[in-house]
């Protein structure tokens, strides 16, 4: 046997250079984001020092007079986005379902690019959609005080969730073997009992992961909750608070950030929420990145 | 102050080409903030500057020289459908303590009131709460209710006073639309009951209204000290009153 060498010198320098090349650009990726995270901890851990641990957690935050408790945003920012993850859950995953198993090719061409240009639509038009369109709708069709509740602001991040829900689950479903299909269909299974009963059990982790990718790219947004939540800061309570006013944690960082003096507390306080906000995200992430690694092995073992 | 800044701004480099103007918003805190990181030379303030930001100019080197440019009054804005038409300080004060809940308490519909403000980086909603939620009261601790709407700009309140019937809001005079109707507010329950106008506010009876001011780091000369001089002019003051300000008494 014989062993292949590179046949000329140059392309022996041109693999070393784009290897390296390649890899220094994974660590400096991993060097940003360890970066970043040092900057918040660095900044946001002094919060902790500066305000009583009950106070920060205490239920009235108005910074301007020294009240520092995050729940109201905590509990702001949660409500929305699981109002948001129950309102595109069914949605993605029903559209994914849609275009993968029962559209016909030529739908199929249409839908799937059309879903992802939804995906491009930028928050601060939704917001705009949301402050003149839904929220009066909803004051009058709910009878509510005001429409700029949660509920409003869910249902505007559901419908940003929803492409990254269906593009992600359309992947998953696309990548349950044929076999699947054809052995359900041989035991005389319909089209539909196929699907719910099969398919989609088969692409679960693939679906949930694309869930959990929905909710960390939710949980992140800015413009369109500053614009359509009310902002109030208030602790929401039973099932009412969804119609009621919130505050989340990114509106509050976008709406304060620019007034702090560098070093105050209030500064450090704003760098814990995002200290708050960044440790969520990684939570959805790793739960995601788990939840198909799950997938990968499982398949594996089925297949081989 | 944004609208007002631009407007000087643009009108200024007409006549100046050779200066070049630059403007951003941001709120009042924002503004002085950033004259004191030194990112910008004047910074225009709807309050005065706190204690704490003078002294952390101080530290940075400087003293903030404080200039009179134009007045404002804070106008209390209701759902042109809404039958209240009038209202003391104090009430507007219990209105946004969460005290009063329902318009019918105030003689109006039985409606629940949905009170609107300013974010509070917002000069004009600092000056709001020492004037009327505190009624000017310095040991008075009290703060917005918790269930205040903080919309980020002065628009948003207007989209949502006009659609609103159950909302309540405030905002400077100058960004007050025709689509939007104003309450007569009183001192107390014993003062005539003035609508918010130029002469109302010149003259000194409107109970809310209030200096408007540009900061600047250390005494200015030069290019600023020319262009601080012309916005105390009558043509600059134009601009002031086009935009539903209230102008200073013009230099001779």
């Amino acid at each position: 046997m014989t062993t292949t060498r590179p046949t000329s010198t140059q392309n022996l320098s041109l693999e070393k250079v784009l290897s390296l090349f390649i890899r220094l650009a994974g660590y400096l990726s991993v060097l940003y984001v360890s970066l970043i995270c040092l900057f918040l901890l660095k900044e946001g851990l002094p919060a902790l020092r500066e305000v009583e641990g009950e106070s920060l957690l205490g239920r009235v935050w108005y910074p301007i007079e020294g009240y520092f408790g995050i729940l109201p945003l905590l509990m702001g920012s949660l409500v929305v986005t699981v109002g948001a993850a129950l309102i595109a859950t069914p949605l993605g995953v029903s559209t994914a379902v849609f275009i993968s198993e029962v559209a016909p090719q030529w739908a199929k061409e249409v839908l799937k690019p059309l879903v992802e240009i939804l995906a491009g639509i930028p928050s601060v038009v939704l917001g705009f959609i949301g402050i003149l369109v839904l929220s009066p709708f909803f004051r009058q069709a709910m009878n509510l005080p005001t429409g700029l509740t949660a509920f409003t602001g869910a249902v505007l991040l559901g419908w940003a969730a929803v492409p990254t829900i269906a593009s992600i689950s359309e992947d998953a479903l696309n990548t349950v073997p044929r076999a699947y299909r054809e052995a359900a269909m041989a035991l005389g299974a319909t089209h539909w009992q196929t699907i719910w009963g099969v398919t989609v059990p088969a692409a679960r982790s693939g679906i949930l992961t694309a869930i959990t990718l929905g909710l960390g790219r939710v949980i992140g947004e800015t413009m369109a909750v500053m614009m359509v939540t009310g902002n109030a800061p208030v602790v929401p309570e039973g099932l009412q608070a969804l119609f009621l006013p919130v505050r989340t944690m990114t509106a509050t960082i976008a709406s304060e950030m620019g007034e702090v003096a560098k070093g105050s507390t209030h500064y450090h306080v704003l760098f814990f929420i995002g200290i708050t906000l960044f440790i969520l995200s990684l939570i959805f992430n790793i739960t995601a990145f788990a939840l198909s690694a799950r997938k990968i092995k499982r398949s594996e073992r089925l297949l081989s | 102050m944004v609208n007002l800044a631009l407007a000087w701004a643009e009108q200024y480099q007409e006549i100046h080409p050779e200066v070049r103007l630059s403007v951003t918003g941001g709120g009042t805190g924002t503004g002085i903030a950033a004259l004191i990181n030194g990112s910008v030379d004047l910074a225009n303030a709807s309050r005065a500057i706190k204690p704490e930001e003078f002294e952390q100019a101080k530290q940075a080197g400087f003293m903030p020289v404080e200039f009179t440019v134009a007045r404002d009054a804070i106008a209390i804005i209701v759902n042109p459908a809404n039958p209240v038409s009038q209202l003391t300080l104090e009430q507007i004060s219990q209105i946004y303590r969460g005290n009063i809940k329902n318009w019918k308490e105030l003689g109006g519909e039985d409606r629940p009131i949905v009170s609107l403000s300013r974010e509070t980086n917002s000069g004009t909603h600092v000056y709001f709460l020492e004037t009327v939620v505190r009624l000017n009261n310095k040991k008075d601790k009290s703060i917005f209710s918790p269930t205040t709407l903080l919309l980020p700009s002065s628009e948003g309140i207007i989209a949502e006073v006009r659609d609103n019937p159950n909302a309540i809001g405030y905002d400077g005079l100058g960004y007050v639309t025709p689509e939007v109707k104003v309450i007569a507010v009183a001192r107390d329950a014993e003062s005539p009951y003035i609508l918010p106008s130029v002469e109302t506010v010149n003259e000194g009876i409107y109970p809310i209204s209030r200096d408007l001011y540009i900061y600047t780091r250390g005494k200015p000369s030069g290019i600023k000290q020319d262009y601080l001089n012309w916005i105390k002019s009558a043509e600059a003051q134009k601009i002031v009153s086009q935009l539903g300000f209230v102008p200073i008494k013009p230099m001779p």
